[in-house]
């Protein structure tokens, strides 16, 4: 990193209150109110934030794993999505009640 | 004292649909409704891995071993989120495990009840996760926008624990006589707790957080909605829902059901459940055990500053 411009910052804007802050970008500059300047002309002038955050691009740790992050384990038991067996299931049972209750009647 | 012009500014502006982020001035009151709310919330999260726990041995299959044990570890995670956001408001962690463990503050009825088969497990992965999504789903758009995000967060893992307490109900429905019978048993031991879960009718103008829309929905229809999903699909399977009142009401539109205990929910939340003090001396015990942990971890960071 160049020092006679600054440190890299990052921005993370805020799109309706409320919302998650989200990733817009990055900027330089030679201080931290000189980053918050620069944040307002480059992602708040139009209205298009609520609320930025900027944060020094040194102070962001990143979690690198990818056992974790991307296992090519089977996780399915742990999703929604590895359980749509249940609309068969469901479905097969709704069905047989339905014929028991009719019969039954 | 606070200037009661800021106060009805910041009214205003919640009433508007405006969202309070951590950094803000708030009022006092809704600092203190806030974090008590949202402390229950994490209690309840907590204690809920409990009951589930006593089952992780004894799952019928090691798929559901598994998703169990995943369910158990993402319900205690919703524990440590919460707890965050609420420390972030100003309670200490370790205050809110103290007062927890010494009973001063409360936590979901459901969560004192004990399980007694696996169909227990099923129906509360089932129906309890249910009815707290009906109450989360309302919460992400409380006004307290850190809350209302981990609950977008909380929600999503959420949606497995439904379906595998579902398929584990569905299972149960469509196997022997005796597995159907355990599970109707255990539907009727959690109907009233699970009637009892969404709280008592409490007038909407009455609800302090209501009105500041820490929460967004009153308790009525909270459990009307629940009750409008879930009645339908419960009966559906063969399984019958023991209350003889239960009806949907074509005129009003809403269902009719035989009122709730509601003595019965205040003597429980109070820690007089049939399982309050097993489970709470089973945390306290933990956080004896885990002391040592913390110690080491808060330790460090003392010395390092
Ligand atoms: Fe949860
Ligand atoms: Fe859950």
């Amino acid at each position: 990193m160049d020092t006679t411009v600054g440190d890299v910052y990052e921005v993370f804007r805020q799109e309706e209150q409320g919302d998650p802050f989200r990733h817009a970008g990055n900027l330089l500059a030679p201080d931290d109110d000189l980053a918050l300047q620069y944040a307002r002309d480059l992602y708040g002038r139009r209205h298009e934030s609520v609320r930025l955050w900027v944060v020094r691009r040194a102070a962001i740790m990143e979690v690198k794993d990818a056992d974790l992050l991307a296992s090519q384990l089977d996780r399915t038991y742990r999703e929604g999505a590895g359980y749509r067996i249940t609309v068969e299931k469901r479905k097969a049972l709704r069905a047989r009640v339905a014929a028991e209750r009719g019969e039954a009647k | 004292m606070e200037d009661q012009a800021q106060i009805d500014e910041f009214k205003a502006r919640i009433d508007a649909g405006g969202k309070v982020e951590v950094g803000d001035w708030m009022p006092e009151d809704y600092r203190t409704r806030a974090i008590r709310f949202i402390e229950m919330h994490g209690n309840s999260e907590l204690m809920g891995a409990l009951p589930e726990r006593d089952w992780i041995l004894r799952a019928p299959s090691l798929r559901r071993k598994l998703a169990l044990t995943a369910k158990i570890q993402d319900e205690v995670g919703h524990g440590q989120l919460l707890y965050r956001v609420a420390e972030d408001l100003g309670k200490p962690r370790e205050a809110m495990l103290e007062d927890l463990i010494a009973g001063r503050t409360k936590f979901h009825n459901v969560f004192h009840y004990p399980t007694r088969t696996w169909a227990d497990v099923a129906i509360i992965g089932w129906l309890v996760d249910a009815a707290a999504i009906v109450s989360q789903t309302a919460l992400r758009s409380s006004s307290y926008a850190p809350y209302a995000r981990t609950m977008t967060r909380i929600c999503w893992e959420e949606a497995f624990h439904l379906k595998q307490g579902e398929d584990a109900v569905l299972t149960l429905m469509a196997g022997t006589e005796r597995q159907k019978e355990m599970c109707q048993e255990a539907l009727n031991r959690w109907w009233g707790p699970l009637m009892h879960m969404h709280g008592p009718n409490t007038p909407a103008e009455r609800d302090g957080d209501l009105a500041w829309k820490i929460k967004t929905k009153c308790n009525y229809d909270l459990r009307q909605e629940f009750l409008a999903t879930y009645i339908p699909k419960i009966r559906e399977i063969g399984l019958e829902v023991p209350d003889p009142n239960m009806r949907h009401d074509q005129a009003t539109g809403s269902w009719l059901y035989t009122e709730p205990d509601w003595e019965e929910l205040k003597t429980v939340v109070r820690g007089a459940g049939p399982a309050s003090q097993e489970r709470l001396g089973f945390r306290r015990f933990n956080y004896e055990e885990t002391r040592w942990v913390r110690d080491a971890v808060l330790g460090s960071a003392s010395v390092a500053a």
